[in-house]
């Protein structure tokens, strides 16, 4: 192992493994603290991303973090790297592809900063939004462009979707129609109407999938259903003829964690072929769906590589994305304040979480978005997910998820309301996705502008989709 | 969403608790929605940071003896951030040893007002149905994890620990107590090691008397089966955090 060093102020820091390095150039956060990695000062932070700078970029290809004979996302990590993807950038430091990524996004050159996804590796990217600010996450986040699509077309320039999240306690269905047709009249679902099931049964499952199935073809909306079981259940649904349209998973940064979930890659293979085998898809065949967020890894006490070296929490982060890359999702998304303030504290750490992972999965390749939440026990409230869903719009997020009124009364915690992701589109001058503004606008909710009009109970789109919730 | 007249509107809201058809004030939402969300919000983070209170638990417990202990996190903001030092006792905390067959652990948990409204109702409940067992005294304990219950058990000796402790509030229920079981209790136990009642919450949620009924069959489950968690098969879901 290399024990680096730089003299800084006549104080000489050393960084006995690339773990530690990588942990404490990491912008402060409680997880990091929890999992004893975090710097021990302010100026022994700074030490590590000048350190971290001048580090090559190919460094990451000799040496890692998590060892690559334990840990299988390792090895995918290794295995799938594409050298000619990487070539362009293959001799700079992590602070001149910093450099470089700022320089290429000044200049609108979206092209030369996306085609380097398959050429980077988690790690790399990781390294390199530890040097970035807030302003930097957003800038070059903007200019990295991923399009995906199953029956609605994610990740154009110009859009924000949002994800239709209309759980409910015990998944009664008139009950979770009534939040379906909430969110439609006012502009979501784009993205996915997705339900986090109460119990996770293939019946209920089944159930549930078939009524948003029911919804989607009666009012001919062009978006995708998902209930967010676990694959196993899902792939049990597919085998009863359900109509799956995504096959969702959590995934983690290590082979353990994803152990902890109860996931193999091959069983992540297993349900994409599944789901790709029903053709359900008009614009694009992405069929999967996978959430992340920092502190998963931790835990499941599962977050540390080589020696027993803990890894901070935003770089295992990044380790799901590559997990996730491989299966060619539709959507991924953190979750980025719902797991609690032992890994992010307050707003400060949850913003820049936020726009870390968007920027990092999106220069992944990954159709990224954000659940911008939180939880009644975190220093966070709903000015802080304002600024973190602004930031996002103007960061080019692929889409956001929103529940009634901001209140998830199944998971118990906040995230953002329908209204909130009209405002960002208002104030950013955001569209949704083509297909289902289309949708909008052939059921006469949208304006001369194209905004969602506020409706009255009389207008023709109310009375239909208020039917639905009659039924 | 203006709303005139008969409300059809009324058609979601009364198919759901969820927010619905809440209107729009331009693409925000309208002042008194915003204000009851924000009221909300404000009961649930005052449950969070109330500080417990012993007089007040002490009170409602009519005399039954009490045992004050605190864990290792020094306030509320290290306990939110370090949930292994709301697992351990502070140094210096002295616990008699009690061999007793049940240790009764009453923990502030991420709701102290949940311990405020409901903790000694239902340690009295519980207390009422434990004839044939030997009860040491009830230990109250601040900036507690359920685990801290594991290393209270041992130090008392115990064959099995109860702790009752405010559960995270939610928008709509901030004074809701859990009940978690571990039988031979010592510093190390798994979560799935545990049983769970939770939701304790009258008149709203789980009923004191009800909860104690559900608690000790469980009680007497786990000294048939000498263990308690996934093992143990009865009305109480696993513990799931």
């Amino acid at each position: 192992m290399t024990v680096r060093r730089t003299t800084l102020g006549g104080r000489t820091y050393e960084f006995p493994s690339l773990a530690d390095l990588l942990a404490k150039a990491t912008p402060a956060r409680s997880g990091d603290v929890l999992a004893g990695c975090a710097a021990e000062s302010a100026a022994q932070r700074v030490a590590a991303q000048v350190v971290l700078a001048d580090l090559p970029l190919a460094t990451f290809l000799e040496e890692q973090v998590v060892g690559y004979e334990e840990d299988d996302v390792t090895r995918l990590v290794l295995d799938t790297h594409d050298p000619v993807a990487f070539a362009p950038v293959a001799g700079l430091t992590v602070g001149e592809f910093r450099d470089e990524l700022l320089t290429w996004a000044a200049e609108g050159d979206e092209t030369s900063i996306s085609a380097l996804a398959r050429g980077l590796t988690p790690e790399m990217v990781a390294a390199t939004s530890k040097l970035m600010r807030n302003a930097d996450l957003v800038a070059v986040g903007r200019r990295t462009r991923v399009v995906t699509g199953l029956r609605s077309t994610l990740g154009l320039p110009g859009r924000l979707a949002s994800r239709l999240q209309p759980n409910h306690p015990t998944d009664d269905p008139v009950g979770v129609t009534a939040s379906i047709v909430d969110g439609l009249l006012q502009g979501s679902g784009d993205a996915v109407i997705g339900i986090n099931p109460a119990t996770d049964s293939p019946a209920r499952t089944v159930a549930l999938l078939e009524l948003v199935d029911a919804v989607l073809r009666r009012y001919e909306i062009p978006t995708q259903s998902c209930v967010l079981a676990h694959v196993t259940t899902t792939l049990r649904a597919m085998e009863q003829g359900a109509p799956v349209d995504l096959v969702f998973q959590s995934v983690a940064g290590t082979q353990a964690a994803n152990r902890g979930f109860g996931v193999t890659l091959d069983l992540l293979a297993e349900a994409r072929a599944g789901a790709l085998e029903l053709g359900r898809g008009t614009v694009g065949s992405n069929v999967t769906y996978f959430e992340t967020g920092q502190g998963s890894a931790l835990s499941a006490d599962a977050h540390r590589g080589i020696d027993g070296v803990p890894v901070d929490q935003q770089t295992l982060e990044c380790r799901a994305y590559a997990v996730a890359r491989h299966f060619e999702p539709l959507l991924v998304n953190t979750v980025v304040g719902f797991i609690g303030p032992e890994y992010l504290y307050d707003g400060k750490q949850v913003v820049r979480a936020g726009l870390e992972d968007h920027f990092c999965g999106k220069l992944l390749g990954l159709p990224m978005g954000v659940d911008v939440c939180y939880t009644n026990h975190a220093e966070v409230d709903a000015d802080d997910t304002d600024t973190l869903t602004l930031l996002l719009g103007a960061a080019g997020c692929s889409f956001v998820i929103a529940v009634p009124g901001s209140d998830d009364v199944m998971l118990h915690y906040q995230s953002l309301s329908f209204s909130d992701v009209l405002t960002a589109r208002r104030v950013l001058g955001l569209r949704p996705a083509p297909e289902f503004e289309a949708w909008l606008a052939r059921m006469d909710l949208l304006d001369g502008d194209g905004r969602v009009r506020a409706l009255t109970p009389d207008a023709p789109a109310a009375k239909a989709l208020l039917a639905a919730a009659r039924a | 969403m203006s709303i005139t007249g008969s409300d059809p509107w009324a058609v979601l809201r009364g198919a759901t608790r969820a927010r619905v058809a809440l209107g729009r004030a331009g693409d925000g939402l309208p002042t008194a929605r915003e204000l009851e969300f924000r009221l909300a919000h404000a009961v649930a983070r005052d449950a969070v940071h109330t500080p417990l209170d012993p007089a007040l638990v002490r009170a409602g417990l009519d005399g039954v003896p009490v045992v004050e202990v605190r864990s290792a996190a020094a306030d509320r903001a290290e306990y939110l951030q370090r949930p292994d030092l709301g697992r351990r006792l502070a140094p210096g905390c002295a616990l008699p040893r009690a061999d007793a067959d049940v240790a009764v652990v009453l923990a502030d948990g991420l709701s102290p007002r949940a311990v405020h409204e409901h903790g000694a109702a239902l340690t009295r409940a519980l207390l009422d149905r434990l004839a044939g067992w030997s009860v040491g005294p009830v230990v109250l304990a601040a900036q507690a994890r359920v685990a801290l219950g594991d290393e209270i058990g041992a130090a008392l000796g115990a064959r099995v620990v109860l702790v009752l402790i405010g559960e995270r509030p939610g928008l709509s229920s901030a004074d809701s107590l859990g009940v978690y079981l571990t039988w031979d209790p010592r510093p190390g136990r798994a979560d799935s090691e545990r049983n769970c009642v939770s939701n304790v919450r009258p008149p709203h949620g789980l009923g004191c008397a009800e909860a104690a009924e559900v608690v000790v069959r469980l009680l007497a489950s786990a000294r048939e089966l000498g263990a308690s968690g996934v093992a143990l098969k009865d009305e109480g879901p696993a513990v799931d955090a």
